[in-house]
């Protein structure tokens, strides 16, 4: 017999969780959370997190399931205000302006902290159209030439280009998978955003796609501020410069990443990523 | 937990429950497969029925009858401007007399001239007025044969024998004329080129057709882009509340609102307050439109949710605003639903007579319309109108416009498949 209550215990809210341990500031900060609740009417999701994402750095998100690390990923770039009833308080900043203040277009914002889902969802239109929209949209190109450009470009950046150079005029969802993926990656940076915030990029994904995807992710950080929620711990010691480990909504630890796997400092931390739960 | 319990072999009881299950499998896809059937035959049988009954009403009788332009006759003199006012109908009388001169008596000379179609006389005014050189002449001139005589060509067995509303004498005057080969069957272009007409043989859709088509036009036009514009609103933009399931509850309710409500409706409200005309296709497209909307709204509804919501949230992803989300990638995804919808309810609106019987469409009406004011009516109207004439060629005509009525259903149904294609494949 299993002994489910020990497994119980490791879960449990009463591990105190009493504030984050480590460093979860940073001193060149793209953007910059502080005691931020989020709820969906009256569920607190999250519960005064504070952290920043570093400039030009992979910052992964771990943590078991239902532990709002998407949500707080989603209010990020303010996704969640398609939600009637889900409310964000505290102060999310970034590059200094607030993410929530009423003078922030949210159609401006997302612009520029573009988002990457868990399921590939190219729109069912041409691969061309598909990254061109971004930019169409926003009047980036002020001609087919230069939507070309970016197109090419974008595609190129994501490591599709070579892959469906010669089949642009095909449907999106005709791709595979992982190529679904990289096509919605070239969809995201064709807007040039500055953060890119990933939802478990590579979670509908089998291993040689997610490698592919990882790589990517590495060349991206060059120009890019990106924020990654992950399942996969080896995925977030691969990818990331800075780990945050969320649990019940709260921030638990955050740190380099290589100190976070090698050496937790809280207890929680050790038992997820040790494999003990989640 | 820990009670032992006596070992089961799940096999054996999962096999003997087979037999039952495949048992109700197959009684299920005979039921599906006959109710199938049947409707099937039913459709098939009311199909071939209306389509033999119509066959007759494609073709016409016309006769050829030697007028004599005889100027006396015309009561013309040289030099006479006006050839408007002749004396048409005697030079039809005495030329069908001419042709027939072993007939004698008032009443079977009446007998001889009701073979021929009631507007004998206007093909000869236009005749003249065409080329005024004829007078003085004998030319031949093809006119229909009235709508009894035709009936009985199309039914008698043997030309010559007296049949139905055919008297003996009148069977051996179209035999004559048949031997001389003076008659001929002609396939009936004019039952589609021609308005509605109290003769049968003179009878036509164009007029009905045209009012179901500017009706349809005029529905589509209004029904479409409202409905489509509320469904979207509602389901993307409208707050979640009570006034919002109130609306819901009330688009709910207009879909069950009996029709001539809605006529009735036109008939105070947009005839009598805002003073459009009756019987106007423009009307009764209102008034239908305000009874498609309903189904539209909650077709397009159903539909728009049925999006993946990753779509939207792709959209909104890169920075699309709600407008762009819904009218780029939400609508566009929901387009065949919408088409399904719209079809829908167009064709409940093809086949209705009630609301427009309030507002005055529902009248004999000889011209074909030329506009939305213009005093119209409609396909299901043309047939019962027909459908309700004493005369027996209108037997033949009703199946034809029921025919006529069923292939302009067809037609809106194969744009609407095509345009249905066409957004899928995007």
């Amino acid at each position: 017999m299993v002994d489910i209550s020990s497994s119980e215990s490791l879960v449990s809210a009463e591990t105190i969780i009493d504030g984050t341990v480590g460093d979860c500031f940073s001193d060149d900060a793209k953007m910059s959370m502080r005691n931020v609740n989020v709820y969906y009417a009256d569920n607190q999701a999250i519960n005064n997190v504070s952290l920043d994402l570093a400039r030009k750095q992979v910052t992964a998100l771990i943590g078991p399931s239902g532990c709002g690390k998407s949500t707080f990923l989603r209010s990020i770039n303010r996704m969640n205000d398609t939600i009637p009833i889900c409310r964000v308080e505290g102060s999310l900043t970034l590059d200094g302006e607030d993410i929530y203040a009423k003078k922030m277009d949210p159609v401006l914002l997302r612009a520029r902290v573009g988002m990457v889902f868990q399921k590939p969802n190219p729109f069912p239109k041409s691969i061309y159209e598909n990254v061109a929209y971004g930019p169409k949209i926003h009047g980036l190109a002020s001609n087919k030439a230069e939507l070309d450009e970016i197109v090419v470009t974008s595609l190129q950046k994501a490591g599709l280009f070579k892959e469906v150079k010669d089949r642009l005029e095909e449907p999106g969802t005709g791709l595979s998978g992982g190529q679904q993926q990289r096509l919605c990656i070239a969809r995201t940076i064709a807007v040039s955003p500055e953060v890119i915030l990933m939802d478990e990029p590579a979670s509908a994904l089998d291993p040689i796609a997610t490698a592919v995807i990882e790589e990517l992710i590495d060349e991206l950080k060059e120009k890019y501020t990106i924020a990654i929620v992950t399942h996969s711990m080896q995925q977030a010691a691969r990818v990331s410069q800075k780990t945050a480990y969320f649990h019940l909504g709260q921030l638990v630890e955050m740190g380099d990443t290589n100190q976070i796997f090698t050496n937790p400092s809280h207890k929680l931390t050790e038992n997820y990523i040790t494999g003990r739960f989640g | 937990m820990t009670k032992k319990t006596p070992e089961r072999d799940n096999t054996a009881i999962i096999k003997a429950g087979l037999s039952k299950r495949h048992r109700k499998e197959t009684i299920f896809r005979t039921m599906g497969l006959t109710s199938l059937v049947i409707g099937f035959c039913l459709v098939l049988f009311l199909l071939s029925d209306i389509t033999h009954k119509a066959i007759p009403a494609f073709h016409q009788h016309w006769v050829k009858l030697d007028v004599n332009y005889d100027a006396e006759w015309l009561g013309y003199e040289a030099g006479d401007s006006s050839l408007e006012d002749l004396s048409y109908r005697t030079v039809f009388r005495k030329s069908v007399y001419q042709m027939f001169p072993e007939v004698s008596g008032r009443k079977n000379k009446r007998k001889v001239a009701g073979l021929f179609t009631t507007n004998a006389e206007f093909k000869i005014r236009e005749q003249i007025i065409a080329n005024p050189e004829l007078i003085g002449t004998t030319k031949p001139l093809w006119v229909r044969i009235d709508d009894d005589v035709d009936v009985y060509l199309k039914e008698t067995q043997n030309i010559g024998e007296p049949l139905i509303r055919i008297d003996e004498f009148e069977a051996s005057l179209v035999k004559k004329l048949y031997d001389s080969n003076r008659i001929e069957k002609r396939f009936n272009f004019e039952f589609f080129t021609s308005g509605d007409s109290r003769e049968p043989e003179l009878a036509g859709v164009k007029g009905a057709l045209m009012g179901t088509a500017l009706t349809m036009l005029v529905t589509l036009l209004l029904s479409f882009p409202l409905g489509v514009a509320a469904a979207i609103y509602l389901e993307e933009f409208a707050p979640k509340n009570r006034w919002t399931d109130i609306i819901e509850v009330n688009i709910n309710n207009l879909a069950a609102v009996p029709s001539i409500i809605f006529g009735l409706l036109g008939l105070a409200v947009i005839i009598n307050i805002f003073g459009l005309p009756r019987s106007a296709p423009l009307v009764g497209g209102i008034v239908l439109s305000l009874m498609t909307l309903p189904t539209i709204i909650i077709a397009s509804r159903a539909s728009i949710k049925a999006v993946p919501p990753s779509i939207r949230e792709a959209a909104f992803g890169i920075g699309a605003s709600k407008v762009q989300t819904s009218f780029g990638h939400v609508l566009p995804m929901a387009m065949p639903g919408i088409l399904t919808g719209t079809i829908i309810g167009l064709a409940q609106a093809l086949g209705e007579t009630a609301p427009l019987l309030m507002i005055g469409m529902v009248a004999f009406i000889v011209d074909v319309p030329a506009g939305v004011t213009d005093a119209a009516t409609v396909m299901p109207v043309q047939i019962f109108l027909w459908a309700d004439s004493p005369e027996r060629a209108f037997l033949a005509k009703t199946s034809a416009a029921i025919l006529v009525l069923l292939g302009f259903l067809f037609a809106m149904n194969a744009s609407a498949s095509y345009l249905r294609r066409r957004f899928e494949s995007n």
